[in-house]
């Protein structure tokens, strides 16, 4: 971003969004709720449209904008039926006056799907793509890594404490919709030339991944979804930088102009391909650990079919972040991206990234001292 | 013996290598480490001997327990038996062998051989891992180096190969997981092997669980019909690639399918006995008559390991202690075989620069060491007593002759029948390349081979020597862990 004339209102604006997700998470009542989502959400939209010479980024912009809108009023819908059944907005005694009545569970559906839309689950991920394609890469690597994070920590809150009474109900919306998201981002993953619509697609997959291990009503849940997340965050951050790195000093967003990459950029190539090994679950990148904590979770409800598709799903997404490995180690290209000049503090947020992604997985008291804080 | 070293060794080899600073250094270090772990082999081989000649008659040996994840109960377990050591054994004579026959690679010289140990690190630590949740871990860290390989210093269709090798094995490890995800639950939490060797799993849910994990294993050892990544992905690998593919990533899931789906689900494995020897027995038939239609000396060793494979799957679907043995036997043998089919069509293809059977002949004169090993290499495919070919499949043929109903007789009858098939195309395949007058004559200028493809090829022909002339050694150790398993299908 070093190039924006207006850094300064773009960080104040970064800071907002990030004053809203830390009361976002520490919030014990429906209305502050509701406030600090959408404080971290309409700053995000402005800085989408940062990229001020490029009509897609104002173009992503107004389709979050619109959608978030949308999503918001859905979500205040859903706390005033809450309100008019139970007479309350405090998080606690919400959850013991809720009995299941029709009226609550519309209103629990309303309440879902808002959060569905700002976890880009399927089919409330419409947005995603093309913010995540217009967005400053800044933009896009903050929107799909920390606000997701953020969001899911509340998510997962909300249903284990809130709504527990609902916990049949919830249980088999997750499913399906678990399905329905990794089984659709991974299809519409294969398809793409765009990295950065190639990412957004693949992280709407990985998103149906932790609604798997959410979907365990247990202390797994939470715990393999966090460490997940915490995963997920180095994972995706790398290949962000890296996509960046190279969009940032040539302009090329195409995966085919990743082919012969590791020729002329090692360690771009590499820690790319850390990045999308863990992405795609292969050891000995702590993504491997993730995915599977995620799966063991939910096979506690020993549904094994739901296990088997995402499985499944696993062999699917690693197609396609092969076919990126391969285009960067394997084709030819006559022209390939020049050997780019790295600054060492790019080096050295990647290194931070790379040593994320090998030692969470294989230092084991991370995931256990996060199962110590649940 | 700590068997940490075991994957200890090859982890500082492989980062060793990434430090090296030119091409020689990257060869010479890549040399030393497998030669360490080839004399760790032989010392952890003295060290199980020695213990169970003291009498120590406990299932596995040298065993470790360090905790892991413990919220999940996943531990660092391992400990070896006597299969696993064969195993290791095995692994190392091919490792060595392997960057013996690589020593020419030129192109990213460093990458290629970090993969190649990277590779023999994931079998080292399966072999060993008694945790089901690290022997996934393990298994699954050996996809990717040989999706590089392949695709990077490959030849032919080496992208699609690639990519058909690397998804097919993800589905077979996708298979895999459910199943032991369901062991893990059923156990009590416990991804343990021996502790879930001691539950009683309910037969209805051994029906469900065997077949994901006997299939998810069956893949990586080309159980028919998802044997079709073996003759894309060995033809297309480099030489070393192949060797290792065929060699041991293929044991890796007889292994599995014999150690994990078989022993920790003996109702399941009865249960679908009768349909693992139907596959096996097309597998091994299948593979015979499919290998006469080939005409590339890598198709064709490639289809005749599909065949040979099915000799240790057979093996493990009659059920008995003898076939059991067998099995293990065939894959032993099998390994070091067909490694070194892999490496003499390598050194062939390296002078003549053709793999293909028409364009050869009377390569016996130019090149004399190499088709003398080629010559021994083929007989011990066909069975000849002595070499060690013969020893795994007539251990199969006998243990399987132990069942006395029509059923599995006829199926020993249609496998032994492959044997003829094989004698063909073994014969035919050598005698055109090797014998009659030089076709070509640009091939009088052919060299033999040098001392790096010598060694190479002394090593695995020693390997084959030692199975074929003196079994007794293989059988003491795969005896006891056969019986093992045996005792747990009968139900003992």
């Amino acid at each position: 971003m070093k190039r924006t004339p207006h850094l300064p209102e773009f960080v104040t604006l970064m800071l907002a969004a990030m004053l809203g997700m830390d009361l976002m998470i520490s919030s014990a009542n429906m209305l502050i709720f509701y406030l600090s989502l959408e404080l971290a959400t309409i700053p995000v939209a402005a800085m989408a449209s940062f990229d001020l010479e490029k009509k897609t980024s104002s173009e992503g912009a107004m389709k979050m904008i619109l959608s978030s809108a949308f999503s918001s009023g859905i979500l205040l819908f859903g706390i005033s039926l809450l309100y008019g059944t139970t007479g309350t907005v405090n998080l606690p005694e919400l959850s013991q006056s809720l009995n299941g009545s029709p009226l609550q569970i519309m209103a629990f559906v309303f309440f879902f799907a808002a959060f569905a839309f700002k976890l880009s689950v399927v089919p409330f991920h419409l947005w995603t793509a093309d913010v995540y394609e217009g967005s400053p890469f800044a933009v896009t690597a903050f929107l799909s890594v920390i606000s997701k994070g953020a969001v899911a920590f509340i998510f997962i809150t909300m249903l284990y404490h809130v709504f527990q009474p609902m916990l049949h109900i919830w249980y088999m919306m997750l499913v399906i919709l678990a399905v329905l998201t990794m089984v659709t981002g991974n299809l519409f993953a294969l398809r793409q030339q765009n990295i950065k619509r190639f990412l957004a697609f693949s992280s709407i997959a990985q998103v149906g991944f932790i609604l798997v291990g959410i979907s365990s009503y247990g202390t797994m849940g939470v715990v393999s979804a966090t460490y997940f997340i915490l995963v997920y965050i180095f994972s995706n951050l790398a290949a962000f930088g890296v996509a960046s790195v190279i969009a940032e000093k040539t302009g090329k967003e195409k995966i085919d102009d990743y082919k012969g990459l590791y020729q002329t950029n090692p360690f771009l190539t590499w820690m790319m391909a850390l990045a999308l090994f863990s992405l795609a679950g292969i050891p000995p990148t702590a993504g491997f650990f993730g995915k599977l904590f995620l799966l063991t979770a939910g096979a506690s409800r020993a549904d094994y079919w739901f296990i088997l598709i995402a499985a499944l799903n696993m062999i699917i997404s690693l197609y396609y972040y092969l076919k990126v490995v391969r285009a960067m180690f394997m084709d030819k290209n006559e022209n390939p991206v020049e050997r780019l000049h790295t600054s060492n503090s790019v080096k050295l947020g990647l290194i931070i990234c790379g040593a994320g992604i090998v030692f969470t997985g294989l230092f084991s008291w991370i995931f256990d001292y996060i199962k110590s804080l649940s | 013996m700590n068997l940490l070293f075991l994957i200890g060794a090859p982890l500082l080899t492989a980062l060793a290598v990434l430090l090296a600073r030119s091409k020689q250094q990257v060869r010479w270090i890549s040399l030393a480490g497998p030669t360490v772990q080839l004399a760790m082999a032989f010392a952890l081989f003295y060290f199980f001997r020695r213990e169970k000649a003291a009498g120590n008659t406990s299932q596995v040996l040298f065993e470790q327990n360090h905790k892991l994840f413990e919220a999940l109960n996943i531990n660092f377990h391992f400990g070896v038996d006597g299969i696993a050591v064969a195993m290791i054994l095995l692994t190392s004579f091919v490792l060595i062998a392997g960057v013996l026959v690589s020593w020419n690679v030129e192109k990213m010289t460093k990458e290629f051989y970090f993969l190649l140990i990277l590779l023999a690190l994931g079998a080292y630590g399966f072999f060993i891992s008694l945790d089901l949740f690290i022997m996934f871990f393990f298994l699954e860290i050996s996809v990717i180096p040989k999706y590089l390989l392949i695709g990077i210093w490959g030849s032919g269709k080496k992208e699609y190969a690639a990519n058909k090798l690397a998804l097919m094995l993800m589905g077979g490890s996708a298979l895999i997981l459910v199943g032991i995800l369901g062991l893990y639950f059923l156990g009590g939490n416990s991804f343990d092997m021996l502790k879930l060797a001691k539950t009683n799993i309910p037969e209805n849910l051994q029906q469900i669980l065997f077949p994901l994990l006997f299939v998810g294993f069956g893949v990586f050892t080309a159980l028919f019909p998802l044997h079709t990544w073996v003759p894309d992905g060995h033809s297309s690998a480099p030489t070393a690639g192949s060797m290792f593919l065929a060699g041991i990533s293929m044991k890796l899931g007889g292994y599995g399918a014999l150690r994990v789906a078989t022993y920790l689900l003996p109702e399941g494995a009865k249960q679908y006995a009768d349909i693992i020897i139907i596959l096996s027995a097309i597998a091994i038939l299948y593979g015979a008559f499919a290998t006469m239609m080939q005409k590339d000396l890598k198709y064709i060793n490639a289809y005749s390991s599909v065949s040979h494979v099915g000799f240790s799957l057979l093996g493990i679907g009659m059920l008995t202690q003898t076939a059991f043995t067998g099995a293990l036997m065939q894959m032993v043998s099998h390994g070091v075989m067909t490694a070194l089919f892999f490496a003499v069509i390598g050194m062939i293809y390296d002078r003549t620069h053709t793999r293909m059977v028409a364009e050869m002949g009377g390569l016996m004169k130019v090149m004399p060491f190499i088709t003398t090993v080629f010559f021994i290499v083929g007989l011990c495919s066909l069975g000849l007593p002595g070499l060690s070919g013969f020893v795994a499949e007539m251990t199969v043929f006998v243990g399987s002759w132990e069942n006395a109903d029509a059923f599995h007789r006829i199926a020993t009858i249609a496998a032994a029948m492959s044997i003829v098939v094989t004698a063909v195309y073994i014969l035919r395949a050598i005698g055109r390349t090797a014998m009659g007058p030089i076709t070509n004559e640009s091939h009088l200028q052919l060299g033999d081979a040098r001392w790096n493809e010598k060694l190479a090829a002394i090593i695995l022909v020693a390997g084959i020597l030692a199975i074929g002339i003196a079994p007794g050694w293989l059988n003491d150790l795969l005896q006891p862990a056969a019986a093992e398993i045996m005792n747990r299908i009968a139900g003992k």
